[in-house]
């Protein structure tokens, strides 16, 4: 093994570790959902991904989720909460809402069409 | 946006719908903002009180609410707002998109994504035509005579700014999206594509600029701007397939939603007028004529007709009706003329909540699913450790003077050939074109889980009344007395008085005779014995129709051969009618409910499937044998209280069963609950019943087979769709990674990897497309 082999070896190792370290303890954004009127409401900006990407609401308490999706990217166009059965399409640079009552606590996936990105409701 | 006008019933018209008040008026909620004290409330209601047409207006400080009723000739709703924001205060008007109504055709959003579909299609003609010119460009070094010619750094700069565009122009999205995941510290699809063209174009930057240095360490300065031209090129061509193919899946959706009329001929202040669809009201008065399309649900006030309902229940025949039936939007008006009173409209209409559960099963996930999701949340990380790990590889035991270009071009390979869009849409795709379809059926599945669920069937329970039998009374036989003059006549004389009783087994009389083509007589001094029967004057005679003790309490004795007769059909559970004229006993009628025609047909497709039918109900073990016997039915149980039917459901499930129960959705909730997966039948009233999984629109068991082998074939496709993507990505993955170079000596180029792709996602939607072909 020469020298750039090695070189190569250690960087590959550093790399994997950081993809490793990078995606699968990414921190999450977590968010609480805001009462007004009754509904329990949470803007999301949808950007090759969902910021905030966990969502905190009450049991029982409709909630309203506004998605502005703030690209044309094609992965994103579709929002699926399929708890919900909710598959909806969200148009670009436009705030799409979703309204939903939780009846049971738990957690609550939501994704895009492909399930690539995805995020979390938590109904506590 | 487009929305609907707002009318008091149509979504987004308040949070709280709107009550139905005194004739003729309205109530709407408005939520008022603004309102500090009680004075406010004053100000509020008067100013709404005073307006031309509100009858009444109660404002709430606490909701912030007022609740006005209104006479929607007069005002509306924005002119009730107008009067409000007048007064000094705003009416919080509930974001449009909130609720849109099922059937609210949303033409911006189409528009939009036509807009992005040609865009779309401009960067890949854009790519194309510059991969087109690079590739040969990239090939000139197979002639050496001509290469002595072309100075080769000149070369690799053309060829750089001829693929600068194909990257900065037609590949922009996927730089983008990628870095715009990395942000959320998520990668998708477009990460691999950013970071494998990525690489491709960045080594041949440098091999451009500073061909010295790799010349300097015993390396050609190769260039692969040809591959990542081809590859965004191909990945392109993938999208614009995909996208197209995309969306036909939801087309049999968008053609229900088309079915609504658009508008609608109603009677106002005495005259026709033709108004849009989103004006009519609950209340009005519709015409509808032959070959329209009937605008919204109603009753029929007048007139009769055949209406086409193909298109909600996927019944073929048409339907005869006449004033007090029911009448859907959407559905087809074909021969005569009729008016109707609208009783629903929006969302509230049979085809709205069609859509609304069509949608709503669209939006489910599927339990076979979960594998696939699984594995796509980790996919693309564990691709890009895979990508390094083949580099590594590449690099430590290639030879000294290639393995750099070879741990690169490999290094590319694996993570353009990935591909976690087959596995995304592998099910969902599927499941939306069977959803479709059953709607399309009239077979409405109200989840991807009931879908499912229904190919593991492999018991179907029946209840006999309203599914195998047509649930209402039907004459099966006529006995006349031996001797009488004329059966003929004494058919007409009876059906005269049962004509004018309103009882169920008098209109199966009328029925029978209407079907033996009996003259209509008008019978005279009607009168009805509660319980018992009817009597009446026909062509002068006496004519009395009823139970038994109708007959013994006017002393009638039957004759022997009539009372043999009758004994006979009480045996064979039928109800009897007995009949007299002038006071002497001249006929009979077994009343009984009756099989429908399709029924058997239906339960040979069942049984012929591998699946045992089994049938039950409250009637006797005789009447439960003979209407088995007529169908094909093996095994019954019969004398069933309704209380037990959830337990015959446990029953079967405890022999191992896995049990399909049809029943009516109303009576059955429990059964259908109780069981694996619950089919209500025909009910046409509520299509979103909360018990069954799924709910079949046209009354006759056909719905069934058509139900069960749709999720079949449905299921197949998954599993079709689902071990292809697998296979693909495992298969496809150690290939580019050149795990068969020590054996066979292959390596797949990354452009191939970029075709096989685009094309993996597409054979994915193409498979789930064929469904819609499909015979069911």
């Amino acid at each position: 093994m020469d020298a750039s082999q090695i070189l190569v070896t250690l960087a590959g190792s550093g790399l994997i570790g950081f993809v490793v370290w990078f995606f699968f303890f990414a921190p999450h954004q977590r968010v609480a959902a805001a009462t007004s009127g009754g509904m329990q409401q949470v803007d999301i900006r949808v950007k090759g991904g969902y910021s905030p990407d966990v969502i905190e609401v009450e049991r029982g308490q409709p909630v309203q989720l506004h998605f502005y999706r703030d690209e044309d990217n094609s992965c994103s166009e579709e929002l699926l909460l399929p708890d919900f059965n909710i598959r909806r399409e969200l148009p670009p640079f436009q705030t799409t809402t979703i309204e939903l009552l939780p009846r049971q606590a738990g957690t609550y996936e939501f994704s895009c069409g492909m399930h690539m990105l995805r995020g979390r409701l938590v109904v506590n | 946006m487009n929305t609907l006008p707002i009318t008091p019933s149509a979504p987004g018209s308040g949070p709280v719908p709107p009550l139905a008040a005194g004739p003729g008026t309205q109530t709407a909620t408005l939520d008022i903002e603004g309102m500090t004290c009680a004075s406010c409330v004053n100000v509020v209601e008067r100013a709404l009180s005073r307006t031309p047409g509100v009858q009444r207006a109660t404002v709430n400080l606490a909701t912030e609410k007022a609740t006005v009723e209104f006479e929607p000739a007069l005002t509306s709703r924005a002119g009730l707002r107008a009067v409000v924001e007048q007064a000094g205060y705003t009416v919080h008007e509930p974001a449009a998109q909130a609720q849109p109504s099922p059937l609210a055709s949303d033409e911006e959003l189409a528009q939009r994504k036509a807009d992005a579909y040609a865009r779309l299609k401009r960067r890949f003609q854009v790519a194309v035509v510059l991969a087109v010119v690079i590739m040969p460009l990239s090939m000139l070094m197979l002639w050496p005579a001509l290469m002595s010619h072309i100075s080769m750094p000149v070369l690799n700069y053309v060829l750089l700014l001829l693929t600068l565009p194909v990257l900065l122009y037609s590949g922009r999205e996927f730089y983008v999206s990628a870095w715009n995941s990395l942000r959320h510290r998520t990668a998708s699809m477009d990460t691999l594509i950013a970071v494998g063209t990525g690489a491709a174009f960045l080594y041949s930057v440098a091999a451009t600029v500073a061909p010295r240095f790799f010349m300097a360490r015993g390396l050609m300065p190769d260039v692969y701007y040809d591959t990542t031209a081809t590859i965004i090129a191909l990945i392109l061509l993938g999208k614009v397939l995909e996208s197209r193919a995309k969306l036909k899946t939801s087309a049999a959706i968008k053609a229900l939603m088309g079915l609504q009329a658009k508008t609608a001929r109603v009677m106002r202040g005495g005259q026709e007028v033709d108004i849009p669809i989103e004006q009519v009201l609950p209340g009005d008065e519709v015409l509808v004529r032959p070959g329209e399309k009937v605008a919204t649900d109603g009753v029929m006030i007048s007139g009769h007709s055949a209406l086409d309902e193909s298109m909600l229940t996927g019944e073929s025949l048409p339907v005869e009706k006449t004033a007090g039936d029911a009448v859907f939007g959407a559905t087809l008006n074909k021969t005569g003329a009729f008016r109707f009173r609208v009783t629903k409209v929006g969302a509230e209409t049979m085809l709205a909540q069609i859509v609304k559960l069509v949608e709503e099963a669209q939006g489910s996930r599927a339990p076979i699913q979960r594998l696939a999701d699984k594995v796509s949340a980790v996919f693309v990380p564990v691709v890009i450790i895979l990508a390094i790990i083949t580099f590594v590889a590449w690099f430590n035991l290639a030879e000294p003077g290639h393995r750099l270009p070879l741990a690169l071009v490999n290094f590319v390979a694996v993570l353009i050939i990935a591909c976690p869009c087959a596995l995304g849409l592998a099910t969902p795709t599927a499941i939306m074109v069977g959803t479709g379809k059953g709607a399309e059926k009239g077979v409405l599945i109200r989840n991807a889980e009931a879908l499912e669920k229904a190919h593991e069937v492999d018991t179907v329970l029946l209840d006999k009344t309203g599914t195998i039998t047509r649930g209402e009374p039907a004459v099966t036989d006529f006995v006349p007395a031996a001797g009488a003059s004329d059966p003929g006549l004494v058919l007409q004389q009876l059906a005269a008085v049962e004509r004018q009783s309103e009882h169920p087994l008098a209109e199966a009389v009328v029925q029978y005779a209407g079907q033996q083509g009996a003259e209509i007589l008008s019978a005279t001094g009607f009168r009805a014995h509660e319980g018992r029967g009817a009597e009446a004057m026909v062509d002068g005679q006496a004519v009395l129709i009823g139970n038994r003790r109708l007959l013994t309490e006017n002393n009638i004795q039957l004759t022997p051969e009539l009372e043999q007769a009758a004994a006979q059909l009480l045996d064979q559970a039928k109800t009897v009618l007995y009949a007299a004229l002038n006071g002497q006993a001249v006929a009979l009628f077994g009343v009984a409910d009756t099989v429908r025609d399709s029924s058997a047909q239906a339960i040979r497709r069942l049984q012929s499937a591998g699946i045992e039918v089994v049938m039950m109900t409250g009637d006797n073990q005789q009447t439960a044998a003979k209407v088995a016997g007529q169908v094909g039915i093996r095994r019954f149980y019969a004398e069933v209280l309704p209380q037990d039917k959830a337990g015959k459901v446990k029953e079967l499930q405890a022999e191992g069963r896995t049990v399909a129960m049809v029943g009516d959705g109303i009576n059955d909730a429990p059964a259908l609950a109780q069981a694996d997966i619950g089919l209500a039948i025909g009910s046409g009233a509520d299509v979103a019943m909360e018990a069954a999984g799924i709910t079949l629109m046209r009354s006759d068991l056909q719905g069934v087979v058509t139900a069960i082998e749709l999720s079949r074939k449905t299921m197949r496709t998954i599993r079709q769709n689902l071990f292809f993507a697998f296979i693909y990505n495992t298969l496809g993955i150690p290939v580019a990674a050149g795990l068969l170079y020590p054996v066979t000596g292959w390596l797949l180029s990354p452009m191939l990897a970029a075709a096989a792709m685009a094309l993996s996602s597409v054979s994915v939607l193409t498979n789930s497309l064929r469904l819609r072909a499909a015979r069911v």
